[in-house]
């Protein structure tokens, strides 16, 4: 890709007190794409966003922002847009006001889009912003971060408070409003399978360390579950990295990283196996999980020397 | 709809194939748009594009500028031909392993399926 990446990070690091939040993020992503940033509490998904949105800067490393840095560059900033978990607007603002502050900013706001979406998630303009239910001022968030059009948009956790069903309105309008104009969406979230097949690539985050970085097509379908007897399963899954174990009396079920072809399908059938696949949601739980009792093992080794 | 058995441009262009082949969409008949699918499986745009462009590189769909992807001459006949080279694989080596596992013998197989296909 010759085109200038909409985000590059170089070795960002950044220590808060004695807590590693980054250690050494590297990442690349392309302009006018939809990117998971997955991770736990506390993986350094948020740290990361603030310093790619310059509220927040790094101990080392670099960030660029269509080529530029962004702490302090306003052509840039005005790019962005960063909708937080816990986005605070002025008090006394009733929800009107906040929109209007956010057309004056934006300088793709599309008003349009902010109304009906006003309107699909039933928010009451004239209240006051204070005054809003958890969920009405996750409202609030979702639409300017939607009708802000912003090329590069990131979206943390921004459901806080929504509903099954007004989160549904939040995705389904987001595929509809991306697909007529492309943007480069960053979405962090919990809610793995909620959004997973809206994901171009996913990035996984750990003690801020990136544990994946990989095409959402690369993931799906990767990992396969094997259950059967443990012998058997053993047996079958022979020479293919494990991802997870589970055991109960004689039983095995082994997720692995492994696309199984036709025959090998075939050949668990044979040996009496069942094979399941592994969302997303649970490749990355697995993921961290192991990423973690690796670093522990390491830790644990490095106390014995 | 789509699962996490594979990556999901892969099941959206089986969902297009298995409609070629049902006769659901003939040939010369008019494919959904790219934003039509992805609105529809709730799935990226970018997504829906590939699945239906691998479809064109086969020369099973074709492209009317302007107007949309079309259901090329033929398209029927080819899936069929191909899906047949994978069913034994994909369908008769499962179903005889699971005979043998319940000890069913190879005649009285036959007899199910010639009577199931029967009724």
């Amino acid at each position: 890709m010759s085109e200038t990446p909409a985000i590059t990070t170089r070795d960002l690091a950044k220590t808060y007190k004695d807590v590693r939040a980054l250690d050494g993020v590297s990442l690349n992503l392309a302009p006018n794409r939809i990117y998971g940033l997955l991770g736990r509490n506390g993986a350094g998904k948020t740290t990361l966003m603030s310093i790619l949105t310059g509220q927040n800067f790094a101990d080392r490393g670099t960030a660029e922002i269509f080529g530029h840095t962004p702490f302090e560059h306003d052509p840039t900033l005005a790019r962005l847009c960063f909708i937080r978990e816990s986005q605070k607007y002025p008090d006394d603002f009733k929800v009107r006001q906040a929109f209007s502050a956010a057309a004056i900013f934006f300088e793709n706001w599309n008003e349009q889009l902010a109304q009906d979406l006003v309107k699909a998630f039933n928010l009451p303009l004239n209240r006051r912003i204070k005054k809003l239910s958890r969920g009405q001022l996750s409202a609030v968030g979702v639409i300017i971060g939607m009708a802000s059009r912003a090329e590069i948009t990131f979206f943390d956790e921004p459901y806080l408070g929504l509903d099954a069903v007004a989160r549904q309105i939040f995705y389904d309008r987001l595929v509809e409003d991306f697909a007529q104009h492309p943007r480069t969406i960053v979405l962090s979230s919990h809610l793995i399978d909620e959004v997973a097949n809206l994901l171009e690539h996913v990035i996984v985050i750990d003690q801020g360390r990136i544990i994946i970085d990989s095409e959402a097509e690369d993931l799906q379908g990767a990992a396969v579950t094997v259950t059967g007897s443990a012998q058997k399963v053993e047996e079958f899954i022979a020479g293919y990295p494990v991802i997870h174990r589970d055991a109960l009396g004689s039983l095995a079920s082994i997720s692995i990283r492994a696309r199984l072809t036709a025959e090998q399908r075939a050949r668990a059938q044979i040996l009496g196996l069942e094979l399941s696949p592994v969302s997303l949601q649970q490749l990355v739980v697995r993921s961290t999980l192991s990423s973690q009792s690796d670093r522990e093992q390491t830790t644990e080794r490095q106390a014995i020397k | 709809m789509i699962d996490d058995s594979k990556p999901i441009f892969m099941q959206i262009s089986e969902l297009i194939e298995n409609d070629i082949i049902s006769g659901t969409l003939p040939e010369e008949s008019q494919v959904p748009s790219t934003n039509e699918f992805a609105a529809f499986y709730r799935i990226n745009p970018a997504t829906a594009a590939k699945g239906i462009n691998r479809l064109v590189e086969e020369g099973l769909l074709y492209k009317k500028r302007g107007i949309g992807m079309f259901v090329a001459q033929g398209a029927p006949a080819k899936l069929r031909s191909s899906r047949r080279e994978h069913f034994a694989k994909q369908f008769v080596t499962p179903l005889t392993a699971e005979a043998a596992k319940l000890g069913i013998e190879m005649d009285e197989l036959i007899a199910m399926i010639k009577s199931t296909s029967a009724g």
